[in-house]
């Protein structure tokens, strides 16, 4: 899309808006709602193609993602760093941005993070006080945070000063980080003890243990970050100068550029934060599940994350609901491998893209309104 | 001289799924549509083609086994428009937003191909491989060139060619002058699922001969990338894909290659170069004397 373009499906006046309000909330909570039953149903009537019966699969996805304290707690192992890259997809969204390059953002920060974890453990060994450990934790979280932020700003400001479309570079960049991460964790820091492509421990004194109470999933605390900024980006977004100017820019770029508004810097600012909060997905899995930076470790963390933002409005408390609810669909059909014949994991792919088909068919409600 | 020549031919026949890509990108987005599913429609294509020769060729007790690679050529493309028909219905008649859209074309595609994959040769990952025998050879790349001049004169000699234009421009004009721009944009988006589907079947069935998981690789965003620095007119388009395919042909030349010291070059960084390349020709392009159509992206 170029920009300065004027927006036909803009959003009402705000005086139009307070009075509705209420009422748009739950009519886009109603659309969000129906747009999962009619995604996930057309889903499943596609298991029906493979000779599977579709309500069999449901039980399954309901059994595998629900049915115990060991389901549930990998549900919400799934759910966090869904919700984190559905906030990073929404933030940019927010400024008119698509980021499609959340992958490599998070990527990029959990290597980051492990080099971090490395040094750290290479300079202070493993004997730390809690000062120690808790400074070595913000280390880690620094580093990738700093990793991550950098990949987002780059096509931040290729957009900006280039008018590069940035779709194209953050996909462009998810090839490059994973070629470049690759190379480090193969070449510079190899783990000496295992024949996989992944790199030596972090120091355990900073790692994360798994909670007791979680039926034995790898649940750690460390995934306390996803509420955590989903308060920050709410925040951010609704209650500072920067969340409006964010907001002014992605509603219409013209007018905020007229109301005295850089909307280069804003959007730069934008992507830079939205890489930065991917990043917290590559934190909690080097802190708080794997210790060590694995190549291939998210199963599309980031794509997924454009599912739950778009079905969360790109607002934080519904990409809260949506990654709870995908999480669950991940973790269900991962027991679709070897529950049915022929339908497998990639299910959960298919959901996903209808779902988000049939959120923004913004024809098809229309058109159903018009027939009530 | 020897690897001049060699280094030649493989930029042409590298470039080859690209320019399918990157004609057909243009034909839906010279009529308004922006087309980020490019990706989905040659990955698409490229299972389809591989799935169909298969088919024929088993089907037949392996007596048509000539015919079907072109058979699944050409259907490959037919695949890719029945695709690219959904993505038109969703964001021309219900007016989705056209790359998020995409981008969910995208992910069905990915989805889908393993699904039906995992059915019909259960496994998710490969197709089983065509015949040597029944491989495409110089039939795509003489397509793909040929093409380009067709649509060169197609778009700026001819009326009906004249609506692309409109649709991307100024579709209430065209809508006055009795055309429906709809109509126009529907074939528009057809067409590009159609090319791209030929586009991807190139790379399963010409430079390979199987799909295998992920062979796609960002070809469709790079024919994006391609049909931006183009300008949108379709002999700038493919000499663009031809620049993208001479980095991909010396990129896979390079592999292995002393440069510095005694060890190659590690391949992680050879293969980098084509995305490196992309985002680099996106931002040198300054050029503000062909801008994207004026409609793109915006429902009528």
């Amino acid at each position: 899309m170029a920009d300065g373009e004027i927006k036909l499906n803009s959003s009402p006046p705000r005086s139009h808006r307070s009075r509705y309000s209420v009422s748009l909330k739950i009519q886009a909570l109603l659309r969000s709602i129906v747009s999962v039953v009619v995604g996930l149903s057309l889903g499943l009537l596609v298991t029906a193609v493979a000779g599977e019966n579709p309500i069999r699969v449901l039980g399954i996805l309901a059994k595998g993602s629900f049915g115990s304290v060991y389901d549930f707690s990998m549900t919400l192992f799934y759910s966090a760093p869904l919700v984190l890259s559905g906030l990073s997809v929404a933030m940019a969204f927010q400024c008119g941005l698509f980021n499609i390059g959340a992958e490599g953002q998070l990527t990029a920060s959990a290597l980051a993070a492990a080099a971090a974890g490395i040094a750290w453990k290479q300079s202070f060994g493993l004997n730390l006080g809690w000062v120690g450990q808790s400074t070595g934790v913000l280390f880690c979280l620094f580093a990738g945070f700093l990793a991550g932020a950098f990949v987002g700003w780059i096509p931040g400001i290729l957009k900006a000063k280039r008018q590069s479309h940035e779709v194209i570079n953050t996909i462009m960049l998810n090839f490059i980080v994973t070629s470049f991460t690759s190379w480090v964790a193969l070449y510079w820091l190899k783990n000496p003890d295992s024949q996989n492509p992944e790199t030596a421990e972090i120091s355990r004194a900073l790692f994360f243990a798994p909670a007791a109470w979680a039926g034995g999933a790898p649940l750690s605390y460390a995934l306390l970050l996803a509420p955590i900024a989903v308060f920050v980006v709410w925040w951010v977004i609704f209650r500072t100068r920067l969340g409006f100017e964010i907001r002014a820019v992605g509603a219409n770029p013209d007018a905020a550029r007229a109301g005295g508004i850089s909307v280069e810097r804003t959007q730069i600012i934008a992507m830079t934060l939205a890489g930065a909060i991917a990043a917290s997905v590559g934190v909690i899995e080097v802190l708080g599940n794997s210790a060590k930076f694995k190549v291939g470790f998210s199963p599309g963390f980031g794509f997924t994350g454009i599912a739950v933002a778009l079905l969360g409005r790109n607002h934080p408390v519904g990409v809260l609901a949506s990654g709870l609810l995908f999480g669950a669909l991940h973790k269900g059909s991962g027991d679709l491998d070897f529950e049915t014949e022929n339908v497998t994991r990639d299910l959960a792919q298919i959901l996903q893209a209808l779902v988000i088909l049939s959120v923004c068919a913004e024809g098809l409600w229309r058109w159903i309104k018009w027939k009530r | 001289m020897e690897t001049l020549i060699t280094i030649l031919e493989s930029t042409l026949r590298v470039s080859t799924p690209l320019i399918f890509a990157a004609l057909g990108g243009l034909l839906s987005e010279r009529a308004g549509v922006v087309n980020i599913a490019l990706e989905g429609f040659m990955s698409i294509g490229a299972f389809a083609g591989v799935a169909i020769a298969l088919f024929i060729s088993g089907s037949s007790n392996g007596s048509m086994i000539g015919v079907s690679s072109y058979l699944g050529f050409f259907l490959a493309g037919v695949a890719g428009a029945v695709f690219a028909s959904f993505y038109a219905l969703m964001v021309i008649k219900f007016r989705a937003d056209q790359i998020v859209s995409g981008t969910a074309m995208n992910m069905l595609a990915l989805g889908l191909i393993p699904f039906l994959n995992k059915i019909w040769y259960s496994s998710t990952g490969n197709t089983p491989s065509l015949e040597m025998s029944s491989r495409l050879v110089l039939l795509p790349t003489v397509l793909a060139v040929v093409l380009t001049f067709i649509l060169q004169w197609w778009l700026k000699k001819t009326p009906s060619g004249l609506w692309w234009e409109f649709a991307g421009e100024k579709p209430e004009a065209l809508e006055a002058s009795g055309v429906s721009v709809r109509a126009v944009r529907w074939v528009g988006v057809l067409m590009s699922g159609f090319l791209a589907g030929l586009g991807g079947a190139t790379l399963s069935m010409c430079l390979s001969s199987s799909y295998s998981r992920g062979m796609v690789a960002g070809r469709g965003f790079m024919a994006l990338a391609a049909l931006i620095f183009g300008g949108w007119r379709p002999i700038p388009v493919t000499l663009a894909c031809l620049l993208f395919g001479l980095v991909e042909a010396l990129q896979i030349r390079l592999q292995g290659v002393i440069a510095f010291g005694t060890e190659p070059v590690p391949v992680q960084f050879i293969q980098m170069i084509p995305y490196v390349a992309t985002m680099v020709i996106l931002a040198i392009q300054i050029s503000k004397k062909r801008q994207a159509p004026r409609s793109l992206g915006l429902p009528f």
